[in-house]
């Protein structure tokens, strides 16, 4: 059954390169939000079986979109992963702390990220 | 996963590097211009920091090694400013430019040859070089001073939690503001909902939450930092839907100041040289006879119109003009103001040395140091105190032999006091000397010929006396009351001030001298109107009231005209006499401005009262500086430069002529 990803990133190119790991694994498709509003937009719209998201965001931070996400009664299921960068370890206690269920440091190789994607969705 | 030899994803990556390092640059000029003004955008900085944190993911990914490790250090730098450890200075912005230049030189070698070529070693420790002056970050939380759930400061990042910290530390006001908006549309409203807080102070986050009802919408928490009140950010963006709560401090005294080390400056003063003051008093003053214009035209314009269309917005703005500036007006005065304590020392500290020179024993008290004045006019006052001082040092306080016989304390007693009244403040200097004797007065006003004979006059006109100029009851000038400094300058200074000085005294008791000025001189209320061909200012402060009045209620008393207003004799003044100008026709009416303080009252008789005006005062220039009767000159509306009369002088001579 394929699962779809949302992928919530500013950087453009950054977010090119996680889809492109993400397809890279076998029955994964991806839908790309550039911003936190951008993924409240979107989370209507697919059934969600993932969120990858940064942490630094303009309008609203990563940290307010996983609160969201676990505070509604429709997307409280769907599990977080957050991309932090190794200087904001406050940032990705966080995140984990609001209910990610897993982090990813920047920068990162393409296997580790889909390691932990697997493991995440308990493949 | 993308190689770094992945063609597409070099074009990419310079496309997106090229795009941050353009609103890298443009930031940082935007930046620059506020450098050292102490007013810097926060979000500016933090723009710039999640630039080079992109930069610096993306160079990672892409194996550009060199671009990335700068990126690095950059992010560390900024970092470190947005997070408040180090201080924006221009050499901090030339840093982060080289290194930005830096990037852009290497992201072009990747696009000619395909991978960086040069070291950036250079720039690398220049950043590392700023990054050493800054400071640890402070370990106290300081967000335990507000009364805020522990849940919303959970989903804050590190940087949204330093800006509520910084939010607290300037005790701004904290409020939430709960919005909801619909699915369809809820990023185009809550973008102005954020426009409209943003220009009332800064949003420090945003946390989305489905609420009750998730389907039919979407609900916003903003957290606001700002110093308007409640009410004012409730009138601008409460709502059906929009809902304002405070969040309050917990402790019950604010605390004064951070606790945690810092480099920043303790001092919260800024020392202003007055005369840069000045400047900006004339300018509000300028602004004020603008405002005057604009009121009158929107005022004409209604008259023509009728409140409709243009008319009203050009009312409406004027109003809110009017209020704006009044707050202005007040806020430079404000400035302006410094306790009259600071002169106070400065007597008490002379006074103790020139007791000790006359071999008198004193106890100076002073009081309400704290009452302020308009820091040109504190020192104005400055002298004249001194004199009074020294007055009854030298011919107040008795003697100790004499004061033991008369039952006195041995230690002479003299109070300065100053206290605001109204919108004025009074001054007093008080003695338990000898007091004036009368006699005395009266005798050496006639031997110096001041008056002719004295036995006419009123115990207030005697008093009167010691402000003429020649007048000193001492046989022998000492050194103490100086030379070329009697009472009569005393008077002229506070007069200048647009300040009455009257005295009271009891034979064997003391003498009280009470000074009463404006609180501030720079801008005055005051009635303009027309003698004859000219037209003055009379500052408001010294109107009592103003009358219409029939030729037939004037009587003459003794070669002089008065009137009587409500049983009490008011003498009368014809300005057109007074400063020599051409009678002008008169109509059975005359009009009549009541100055004066007290008992020492005056009507001035004048053409036409034209209005109520707030003027600044501004100096004649020396050349006419001694002229009686003014006290400077203003400008009008229309470039009508118009004398300011000095009421007291008037007054003088008025009461002068008498003897």
């Amino acid at each position: 059954m394929a699962k779809t990803v949302l992928i919530v990133e500013d950087s453009r190119a950054m977010r090119g390169l996680i889809r492109a790991t993400v397809e890279q694994m076998p029955g994964f498709a991806t839908v790309e939000a550039g911003s936190g509003f951008d993924a409240l937009k979107t989370l209507p719209t697919h059934s969600f079986d993932l969120i990858i998201t940064d942490i630094n965001m303009p309008d609203i931070n990563g940290l307010e979109l996983i609160s969201f996400v676990k505070g509604h009664p429709q997307y409280k299921d769907i599990p977080l992963i957050v991309v932090s960068t190794e200087r904001s370890e406050e940032d990705k206690k966080r995140g984990l702390a609001l209910g990610a269920s897993g982090y990813i440091v920047k920068p990162f190789k393409g296997d580790e990220l889909q390691e932990l994607v697997k493991k995440v969705l308990g493949k | 996963m993308a190689t770094r030899k992945d063609e597409r994803s070099k074009v990419e990556f310079l496309a997106e590097s090229e795009d941050i390092l353009d609103d890298l640059n443009q930031h940082l000029i935007q930046l620059e211009g506020t450098a050292g003004s102490g007013d810097v955008d926060p979000d500016i900085v933090n723009a710039i920091f999640r630039g080079v944190h992109s930069l610096k993911g993306l160079s990672g990914m892409m194996g550009y090694d060199g671009i990335s490790s700068l990126s690095h250090r950059l992010e560390s730098l900024l970092d470190a400013l947005r997070m408040g450890r180090i201080g924006i200075t221009k050499d901090v912005t030339s840093t982060i430019f080289s290194a930005l230049n830096r990037v852009k030189e290497l992201s072009e070698e990747i696009s000619r040859s395909g991978s960086e070529r040069s070291d950036s070693a250079e720039v690398s420790a220049q950043i590392d070089a700023v990054l050493a002056g800054g400071h640890a970050a402070e370990k106290k939380s300081i967000i335990d001073e507000l009364a805020i759930d522990k849940a919303l400061v959970a989903v804050l990042t590190e940087y949204e939690e330093h800006r509520l910290k910084e939010n607290i530390k300037a005790r701004n006001n904290i409020f939430l503001v709960k919005a909801r908006f619909d699915l369809s549309t809820f990023d185009k409203d809550l973008t102005a909902l954020n426009d409209r807080l943003k220009a009332m102070g800064e949003i420090i986050s945003t946390l989305p939450s489905s609420g009750m009802s998730p389907d039919s919408g979407i609900e916003f928490n903003l957290m606001v930092g700002t110093r308007e009140t409640g009410d004012r950010i409730k009138e601008e963006v409460e709502g059906p839907r929009v809902e304002v709560t405070e969040i309050g401090y917990r402790a019950e005294e604010k605390k004064a100041e951070a606790e945690a080390p810092t480099l920043r400056s303790l001092s919260k003063t800024v020392r202003v040289d007055i005369s840069r003051l000045d400047r900006l008093m004339n300018i509000v003053g300028e602004l004020v006879l603008s405002k005057t214009m604009i009121a009158q035209i929107s005022k004409e314009m209604r008259e023509v119109q009728g409140f409709t269309g243009l008319a009203v917005d050009l009312h409406k703005a004027s109003r809110t003009l009017e209020r704006k500036l009044g707050e202005l007006q007040e806020g430079v005065i404000e400035v302006r103001m410094v306790p009259i304590g600071q002169i106070f020392t400065r007597l008490t500290q002379a006074v103790k040395k020139y007791a000790g020179d006359v071999g008198k024993d004193i106890e100076l008290e002073a009081l309400g140091e704290d009452t302020e004045l308009d820091k040109l006019m504190v020192e104005d006052m400055s002298d004249p105190l001194m004199h009074l001082i020294r007055n009854s040092l030298d011919h107040g306080i008795e003697p100790a032999e004499e004061r033991a016989r008369r039952g006195k304390p041995a230690k002479g007693h003299i109070k300065l006091n100053a206290f605001p009244k109204g919108n004025r403040v009074v001054i007093t200097v008080e003695d338990d000397g000898a007091g004036i004797d009368h006699e005395k007065l009266k005798r050496v006003a006639v031997e110096k010929g001041l008056v002719e004979k004295a036995d006419n006059l009123t115990r207030r006109e005697m008093l009167e006396l010691i402000f003429m100029p020649g007048f000193s009851t001492s046989e022998k000038v000492s050194e103490v009351s100086g030379r070329g400094v009697g009472m009569d300058v005393v008077k002229r200074n506070v007069s200048k001030l647009s300040g009455m000085i009257d005295i009271e005294t009891e034979i064997g008791k003391g003498t009280k001298f009470t000074i009463t000025l404006p609180i501030t001189l720079a801008i005055i209320k005051a009635l303009i109107v027309d003698v004859s061909v000219e037209t003055f200012a009379v500052p408001l402060s010294s109107v009592l009231e103003s009358l219409m009045i029939t030729k037939d209620k004037i009587s003459t008393i003794e070669k002089r005209e008065v009137i009587t207003l409500r049983g009490e004799t008011l003498p009368l003044v014809w300005l057109d006499r007074v400063f020599g100008l051409p009678k002008a026709e008169e109509g059975d009416f005359i009009y009549v401005v009541v100055v004066g303080l007290a008992e020492r009252r005056l009507g001035l008789v004048v053409d036409r009262l034209i209005g109520q005006q707030e003027i600044v005062i501004k100096s004649i220039g020396d050349k006419l500086k001694g002229i009686p009767g003014i006290a400077g000159a203003t400008e009008l509306g229309d470039n009508e430069v118009v004398l300011v009369l000095d009421v007291e002088s008037l007054i003088d001579e008025a009461t002068q002529r008498r003897g």
